[in-house]
């Protein structure tokens, strides 16, 4: 992996208030930074919220980022992730018409299933690390899935 | 008590001791105004365009170390203010900037005079508020003048809803601020500090790498007794110019695109710097990569994103440069002077190979002249405010500063035009000092209209203009490196800047010799009304030494020697 591409994973804890994730977006875009993935969600019994960043480049922009996070009034903490767990979740929307048990077997290599079932399509869900969806994804093409939705990653440090 | 939110902004005003505002009404700040027009505890200046209330804030601060104060209204009020957030943004100067906005009902419709103000402000400010609700405003508006003094200083900007500022709420201005995600750094650690303390005494040829940190934390007076007692040169940023006074010996002078030889050179080849309150802008490292090269860094400063962001600090110390020099002058007895005397010579040596000097060769006046006159002329009883361009650079090149805060301009942004209004708010700020601006006849077109501000409310700031006919500084780069292309920099179709001072009220003078200078500089001092002192100077002067842009600090383009043509 070349320097200018290094994939990173931060998560940043923030006081859960208007205008918290611009504040933080705008310092990857102020520098022409795309964010691959983005999750926030509120931290149970508290005033704060978790994101999950997933980028990529070069380290020293990278840190500067960081570094630059850590200023900004409402941020808590940043973590770096080196040594995390990471998960992703993906649902898939398939025609009824397709191979329903081999789906279920694939689903549940990857600790999904299938969670509901309409009149033309069924709805799967799996939850492993973003590289085995990437693959779970390759593998469930040839059931022509009509619809993927990523949920982006989710980091805790080991 | 039970008070409006425009009654709120008037007392926390009052609490925080702020005895000067700079603004501009407009529709959704009235009732702010109208609250301003029933008190007596602070005075209001009506600049004549919002960007200049900003800038005059900023000249306030920086002349008086306290948070500097503008008020604006919504929509084009907002947009004119920007220029001046982001240039105390860059410049790390603390002010608290209030805006109106359209009522909490309007926003998001595109009504009148509605712009997304803390969307826009976001990436110039160090913190900003969008107020939904008046009791939050005693909160919110503590935590904002807090926010801009603490820590790395900046502007804070606060969006005020027009209904906000009707609605009543309970006032308690006493509350204590809980700020659990903000805790600056003051104190550096101990055992970095020891560790510097050491590197600096085992180091034989330590270099001081003065910056404008050091004024903004009030310590320029413990750094110039660490100096003393250790008898290490220093060189200072542009924004630093006055923490040494210039008759200091150990003092080379200021680095970077247009330091001192002596300074470059010091830096150059220096075993060991010791940056204090700096953060290696590129026109002051020039070439990174060669910056410094066989040196380690001693790096103190109160923004941990600033350290090893351009050059790796082997001696990284986050804290209060005050509290920090002050920790260090505890272990100053480690180090010995004697240790540097032949580096001292060396930079003796420099200095007489390339002083910092400029040829009086031609008819008309050399701008530097002008520069090095006010100096003997007025020397520390002015304060010296300045707008973009060369006459900047010969002013910090030449003026012969003894304090902090005596120098004032716009460093990180350049912004052309930040002058004449900040001399007006040095002037308020500190009335017994006299306030200079030495500007060009480029910039001073860009905040002209202050003229009125400053006769209406008797501010007798004085613009030496020093003009070239020219957009000096970049007709310099297209002479040096577009092979003459002058695009669009000569200014030979002026005003009549005498005329012009007249128009609104204050005086002018046209000079074209030294004597005619004095004369005028004397005059406009007694006069004590705002004047414009316009001095015909060389036109092609370029400023010299200059790194040229990316290059290495040593390979400078230096001023030609007399006899050398
Ligand atoms: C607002 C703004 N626009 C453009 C520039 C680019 N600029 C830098 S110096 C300069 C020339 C300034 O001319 P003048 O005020 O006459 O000063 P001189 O260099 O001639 O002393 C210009 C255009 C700037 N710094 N700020
Ligand atoms: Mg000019």
């Amino acid at each position: 992996m070349t320097e200018e591409n290094q994939r990173r994973v931060v998560s940043v804890i923030v006081i859960n208030e208007a205008s918290v994730l611009s504040r933080i977006t705008d310092l990857f875009s102020g520098r022409g930074y795309n964010i691959t993935s983005l999750t926030v969600a509120p931290i149970p019994e508290s005033k704060y919220s978790r994101l999950t960043i997933v980028t990529a480049g070069s380290v020293r922009v990278i840190e500067q980022i960081t570094k630059q996070l850590h200023k900004l009034i409402p941020v808590l903490r940043v973590y770096e992730h080196e040594d995390m767990v990471e998960k992703e979740m993906a649902m898939i929307k398939l025609p009824i018409s397709e191979n329903l048990s081999d789906i279920n077997t694939l689903c549940e290599a990857y600790n999904g299933k299938i969670v509901n079932a309409g009149e033309n399509t069924i709805i799967a869900m799996v939850a492993d690390e973003p590289k085995r969806i990437d693959n779970f994804l390759k593998a469930i093409k040839r059931y022509n899935p009509k619809e993927i939705v990523r949920s982006g990653a989710v980091a805790l440090e080991r | 008590m039970q008070i409006s939110g425009a009654q709120m902004v008037i007392e926390a005003f009052i609490a925080e001791g702020v005895d000067t505002v700079f603004g501009y009404p407009g529709g959704a700040i009235m009732n702010v105004y109208d609250e301003i027009y029933k008190q007596d505890k602070f005075e209001h200046i009506l600049n004549r365009h919002e960007q200049a209330s900003v800038h005059a804030a900023e000249g306030y601060s920086k002349a008086s170390g306290k948070v500097g104060v503008a008020m604006i209204t919504s929509g084009p009020g907002f947009t004119n203010a920007v220029t001046g957030l982001a240039d105390a943004y860059m410049d790390s100067i603390p002010l608290v900037v209030i805006s109106g906005q359209v009522p909490m009902s309007l926003i998001g419709t595109d009504a009148f005079q509605e712009i997304d103000a803390v969307g826009i402000s976001r990436s110039c400010t160090k913190h900003n508020y969008l107020v939904t609700d008046a009791k939050d405003l005693p909160r919110i508006l503590k935590e904002a003048f807090y926010i801009a003094r603490s820590g790395r200083p900046g502007p804070v900007h606060v969006d005020i809803p027009k209904d906000v500022t009707a609605q009543i709420a309970e006032f308690d201005y006493e509350i204590e601020l809980d700020l659990e995600t903000y805790k600056p750094h003051t104190k550096g650690n101990p055992r970095q500090i020891k560790k510097a303390i050491e590197a600096i005494a085992k180091a034989k040829r330590p270099l001081f790498y003065l910056g404008g940190g050091i004024i903004n934390a009030n310590a320029a007076y413990e750094v110039r007794e660490f100096v003393q007692k250790t008898g290490i040169p220093a060189v200072e940023t542009f924004m630093a110019r006055g923490v040494l006074s210039h008759d200091d010996e150990l003092l080379i002078g200021m680095l970077g695109m247009h330091g001192s030889y002596a300074s470059n050179m010091a830096m150059s080849e220096t075993d060991l710097v010791i940056g204090l309150g700096v953060r290696f802008d590129d026109r002051v490292t020039g070439k990174l990569s060669e910056f410094a090269k066989n040196a380690d860094v001693i790096h103190v400063d109160i923004d941990p994103a600033s350290i090893s962001k351009l050059v790796n600090a082997d001696y990284p110390i986050v804290g209060d440069v005050k509290n920090v020099v002050a920790d260090m002058l505890e272990q100053v007895g480690k180090i010995d002077s004697e240790n540097y005397e032949s580096w001292r010579e060396t930079i003796i040596n420099f200095n007489e190979l390339h002083p910092l000097t400029f040829h009086e060769d031609t008819d008309r006046i050399k701008p530097q002249w002008v520069v090095k006159r006010v100096g003997e002329l007025l020397g520390d009883s002015a304060n010296i405010s300045t707008d973009v361009g060369q006459h900047q650079m010969w002013a910090g090149q030449f003026y012969p500063f003894t304090r902090p805060r005596q120098f004032i301009s716009s460093s990180g942004l350049g912004t052309m035009g930040f002058g004449f209004p900040a001399a007006i708010g040095v002037k308020a700020a500190s009335p017994e000092k006299t306030s200079i601006n030495f500007t060009g006849d480029g910039s001073i077109l860009m905040n002209v209209q202050e003229l009125m501000t400053a006769v209406e409310k008797k501010i007798p700031v004085i613009n030496i203009i020093l003009n070239n006919n020219f957009l000096g500084m970049v007709r310099q780069w297209q002479t040096l490196f577009y092979d003459k292309r002058h695009a669009e920099t000569d200014l030979s179709v002026q005003p009549d800047f005498v005329k012009l001072a007249e128009a609104f009220g204050g005086i002018g003078y046209r000079v074209k010799t030294k004597e005619e200078f004095d004369a005028a500089l004397k005059d406009a001092v007694e006069k004590n009304i705002v004047a414009f002192i316009e001095v015909i100077v060389e036109r092609m002067e370029n400023v010299m030494p200059m790194v040229p842009s990316g290059g290495s600090l040593f390979n400078m383009m230096l001023l030609e020697k007399k006899g050398d043509k």
